[in-house]
Formats: structure tokens, C-alpha cells, sequence
């Protein structure tokens, strides 16, 4: 898809309804991530919807696919409702999140759930995975690109700069790394819980190509994800977002990260979901 | 003496991509020691460095076995299998990636650098660990053998390799088997179960035993994972007597692997030779293998005290 072809209208209106699915399955599973699923919601549905990802739903061992590895595991609600949206699995397999049997695991199971990656959910190991990938996709020649999604507060992994100094060395240029940088992890505030100071100048020190986005602006993720690549440059998109984002009572709350709204609150969130824009003017 | 486990490496990956796999080594800056810069030589582009990063080490290797490769790891035991475990547990079992982890200077043979460098927990961290095999060979040519295996069979594996030259066991061309332990010695009296270097040792203590009129069956429990539990219980029926014998802490390895199995299905008088609850300390490898009690002599010993039950 050209840039010219992008609707982000469509992308904000799939981003809405993923947001609705992941307090849905969220208050049915009564466990679970709200805060750093919903920040990502704008950034996952505009890699999936806004023709940036390229993937084909019928065929997910493509080896031609691009490949996106959620690093931020406990967001797993907000890819597994793209891979909803996306007709990958079945909507009705969202209400089984969490439950004993069922194919969406707390955190992603490549095993059990069609279109994830690889397994994930203990914090860091993301990048240098996708990095390995990255340079496993290089070496063969192709075009595939790697997207890793990542929290800032998983910045605080050494692994991290592990990976960070590695895919700068190996020149992975085929490799985006984006921060959903909500500024809240489980005990509080990033800043407060451990300063990361400038992200972007640490990543452009290491030798990235960093980008800065409003991370809800379908627009703006859509330019920063179809920029082309730096020749010879990993890049970090560092998108600046809100913990629970979309939910008035969620966002920018650290208490979000990993309590599930009750069947109460999950109504109050996806009725201010679905009210028409400028409502609230 | 033979060479050390360790020269196998290198060398056999050499081979493994001349025979046309689609090999990769990802290494942390112990190429030279751990034998990998062999592959670094031959072939460039099969050797990847990440410098001084074990973590990184381990989940770009699962990254580059989600290519299509099957990616061994380098460095040496106690960071390749300890400083790495939780990625070797998170990314690389739970997704049951394409990797071989086989780190080498295990052991309280690592020598002179000391307790710091010398693993000896390892094969407790390894086993333990859905979908990874655990092999630890005794010499040169089943280290060679163990490396093909865990080349050639999918998933992740653990080799663990040591420093040292250690004696020759095995005739050149000796193919492993995954799930088999090797009868190098029959015996009636008592099964002396090995691995790893401790082979040797066991085979010399059975020689020191048939001196005393006591004949020892001798078992390479190479495969500790999954361990062959129908030769070692036909082993203990026969004998009604075990003492294990490993280059690890007594703790969480071959003896307790053995230990669990025989409990349930066939409960013999056990001796476990190994480390106790201690870390290593600096020495020469011979001197160690007696400081810790690993050589043939305290074998003998165990065995005898098996009789005086």
C-alpha cells in the first residue's frame, strides 16, 4: 500500500473497535494488561491496518512476510485483537483469553495462537530476538522487515542495550524497534521507578536512526513506519502514548497496568469507546 | 591423553556446514577459547559476535533459528548456561527453537581461574527445562558425536563441554544415539554410572575393583536427557548397586536424575560421586578432580561402602 492509499480514518475506526475487544476480553477474563494494551492499540492497528506490516492471513508461514515480535508481552491483548480484526483467529476465541484450554495465553504463545511470532512476556528478550531475525532475513537477501514493540519501562532490561548495540554493529537496517512510551510502568512513573532520561539520544548513541511520533495519530505512525529505512541504521520509532488511552478513568494510571476492569467498569469504558467523536466538545 | 571435549566444536561445525546445514554460531567473545573461531575462519558469515552479551547471545540465536538456521551458541558454561538461563528458559524452550546451547569449561576443570568459572551447576539448570536434551559426553570423539547429534535433531539441546584434555574413550566414528546410555564395561557387583569426564575416572575405578575381586559394570550415561532408564535399571537389577559419578554438584545432576528414576521403579543403594554443596576454587584440573573428591580412587571408595551395607 503507497502512502497516498493509507485511510487512516479506517485504521483510528479498527484501533477504536480493537480497544473495545481488549476491555471486553479483559473484564470476561477478569485478569490482565489494559493500560499497555490500550496505549499500543493506535501503533499495532496501524502496522497491521495501515498496509505497513505485509502479511498474508492465509498464509502465515510466508516466507516473505514481514515479522512483528510484541517484546511487551502482557500487551498480548492488543495483538490478539489485531489477529481478530485481521481474521487470523476467531473472534469468539478473544473471550477465551487467559482461560485453561483455550489458545490465548496470558501473555503470547507462539505454539498455541496462529500469528504470533514468538513467545514472549519476560521483559527484554524481544529485541534481541528480532535482531537475530533481522540479520537471519539480511543474510538471505530478502526485503522482510522486522518490527519489535517494546514499553519504555522494559527499557529498564541491560538486555535491551544488548540488542540495541548489537543491531547498530550488524548494520540491521531492516529492523524497527518502537517504544510505546506511555511513562508508566507497574510501581509508578518511569522517571520516578528509574530514570531513562533521553530514550532517544541513548538509541541514536548506539547508532539507530530515531524518529519521534504522537503515538495515537494513525497519520503520523503511518509516515514514521513507511519512512525508508536509513541505509546501514536500525531505527527506533519512540511513540509517545498514554497508558490506557481511549478510557478516562485509565489513563495515565499506573494502578492500569495490570487489573482488569470489573464488568461495570469494562460497560462505562466501551460506551465512552463507542461515542461519536466530539461528543464530549 | 586425549583432546579436550571443546576441540570438538569448532571443528565439527566445520564439518556439519561442509556436509551442507544450514549452521550458525553466535558467539560472546570466547571464540578463540571456546573453539568457534574455527568456523569463524573457514566460513565468516557462520560466526556472529555480540561481544561480551550472553543474553543478547542466546535470543539472537533463537532470532536467527527463526530464519531457518539451526544457531549453536559459544561462551563458556557458567554465563552461556547460567547468565543466559532465563532466556535459554523464556525464548529458546518455551518456543522450542532450533538452538543448541554448548558452552564449554564446565566443571572444576576450568582450572585456575577458580569458583567463579567453574559450573558446576548446570546440568541441574538444563534438565529441568522442557523440550531441552541434555548431553554430556566424555571425550573428544562423542563430544564430536554429541554435536552432530544436536545438529541433526530439532530443538534445543544442551552440550556441555569442558576445557581439558581428557582421555580417549571412544574409537573415531562412534555415532550417538539420543536416549542411550553406553555399556563400556559389563560387570555383576555394581553399576558405576558416568558422564562427562567422570567416565574415564569410572573406568579406571573398575579396573581398581576387578583388582579387589569386585566386578563393576560401567554405564556412559551421556544422555542425560532423556535418560535411558531400561539400560540403567537392567543395569541395577543385575547389580543391585549404583554409585554416579559426575563433574558437577552432587546436587540437581546425574545422580539425582538417577536417583529420581531408580525410587520409583527399581530403589538401589546409591553413592553419588560429584561436588558437594560448595563452589570450586583455583588448582590445577588434576589437582581439583582429587580436592573434590572426583577421582577414581574415591569411586572405588563409594563402591566399597555399598558393600558394607
Amino acid at each position: 500500500m503507497s502512502v497516498s492509499a493509507f485511510d487512516g480514518e479506517k485504521v483510528k475506526s479498527i484501533a477504536t473497535r480493537m480497544r473495545i475487544d481488549i476491555i471486553e476480553m479483559l473484564a470476561e477474563a477478569k485478569s490482565g494488561h489494559p493500560g499497555g494494551s490500550l496505549s499500543a492499540a493506535d501503533i499495532v492497528a496501524t502496522l497491521y491496518f495501515g498496509g505497513v506490516l505485509k502479511y498474508d492471513p492465509s498464509d502465515l508461514c510466508d516466507k516473505m512476510r514481514d515479522r512483528f515480535v510484541l517484546s511487551k508481552g502482557h500487551a498480548a491483548p492488543v495483538q490478539y485483537a489485531a489477529l481478530a480484526e485481521a481474521g487470523i483467529i476467531e473472534r469468539k476465541e478473544l473471550l477465551g483469553l487467559r482461560k485453561l484450554g483455550h489458545m490465548l495465553q496470558g501473555h503470547p504463545d507462539a505454539s498455541k495462537t496462529p500469528g504470533v511470532e514468538v513467545s514472549t512476556g519476560s521483559l527484554g528478550q524481544g529485541i534481541s530476538v528480532s535482531c537475530g531475525m533481522a540479520l537471519g532475513l539480511k543474510i538471505d537477501g530478502g526485503s522482510q522487515r522486522v518490527f519489535c514493540l517494546t514499553g519504555d519501562g522494559e527499557l529498564d532490561e541491560g538486555q535491551v542495550w544488548e540488542a540495541a548495540m548489537f543491531a547498530a554493529h550488524e548494520k540491521l537496517d531492516n529492523l524497527t524497534v518502537i517504544v510505546d512510551n506511555n511513562g508508566l510502568q507497574i510501581d509508578g512513573l518511569c522517571c520516578d521507578v528509574m530514570s531513562l532520561g533521553d530514550i532517544g539520544a541513548k538509541f541514536s548513541a548506539f547508532g539507530f536512526d530515531v524518529l519521534e511520533v504522537d503515538g495515537h495519530d494513525c497519520f503520523a505512525l503511518h509516515e514514521a513506519f513507511t519512512t525508508p529505512p536509513c541505509k546501514d541504521k536500525p531505527r527506533v520509532i519512540i511513540a509517545h502514548t498514554h497508558k490506557g488511552k481511549g478510557v478516562s478513568f485509565m489513563e495515565d494510571k499506573a494502578s492500569w497496568h495490570g487489573t482488569a476492569p470489573s464488568l461495570e467498569q469494562a460497560k462505562s469504558a466501551c460506551d465512552e469507546l463507542c461515542a461519536p467523536k466530539g461528543s464530549d466538545a | 591423553m586425549g583432546k579436550a571435549t571443546r576441540a570438538a566444536y569448532g571443528e565439527t561445525l566445520v564439518e556439519l556446514v561442509e556436509e551442507g546445514l544450514n549452521i550458525v554460531v553466535v558467539e560472546a567473545d570466547l571464540s578463540g577459547s571456546t573453539t568457534t573461531a574455527k568456523l569463524g575462519a573457514a566460513y565468516p558469515e557462520r560466526l556472529v559476535n555480540v561481544g561480551i552479551a550472553e543474553q543478547n547471545m542466546t535470543c539472537v540465536a533463537a532470532g536467527l533459528s527463526a530464519t531457518g538456521r539451526i544457531a549453536f551458541t559459544g561462551s563458556f558454561a557458567v554465563f552461556g548456561a547460567g547468565r543466559a538461563y532465563e532466556q535459554i528458559r523464556n525464548t529458546v524452550c518455551y518456543n522450542n527453537f532450533d538452538v543448541k546451547i554448548a558452552p564449554t569449561h564446565s566443571g572444576v576443570t576450568v582450572g585456575p581461574d577458580g569458583g567463579s568459572h567453574q559450573m558446576l551447576e548446570d546440568i541441574a539448570l538444563m534438565r529441568v527445562l522442557p523440550n531441552m536434551r541434555v548431553l554430556v559426553p566424555a571425550d573428544y570423539v562423542s563430544a564430536k558425536a554429541a554435536i552432530r547429534l544436536a545438529a541433526k535433531t530439532p530443538g534445543p539441546f544442551y552440550v556441555r563441554l569442558g576445557r581439558v584434555g581428557v582421555p580417549d574413550v571412544y574409537e573415531e566414528g562412534f555415532e550417538l544415539e539420543l536416549g542411550r546410555a553406553y555399556i563400556l564395561r559389563e560387570g555383576t557387583d555394581v553399576t558405576l554410572a558416568a558422564c562427562g569426564i567422570e567416565v574415564a575416572k569410572a573406568l579406571e575405578a573398575a579396573e581398581m575393583l576387578q583388582k579387589q575381586g569386585i566386578s563393576a559394570e560401567v554405564l556412559d550415561m551421556v544422555s542425560v536427557k532423556p535418560l535411558d532408564v531400561d539400560t540403567l535399571v537392567e543395569s541395577v537389577l543385575k547389580t543391585g548397586r549404583i554409585v554416579t559419578c559426575e563433574e558437577h554438584s552432587v546436587l540437581g545432576g546425574l545422580g539425582s536424575a538417577v536417583s529420581e528414576v531408580l525410587s520409583e521403579v527399581a530403589p538401589t543403594p546409591t553413592r553419588r560421586i560429584g561436588v558437594a554443596d560448595r563452589f570450586g576454587t583455583s588448582g590445577t584440573p588434576d589437582e581439583l578432580i582429587e580436592y573434590f573428591g572426583l577421582g577414581a580412587d574415591a569411586i572405588v571408595e563409594a563402591a566399597l561402602e555399598l558393600f558394607r551395607l
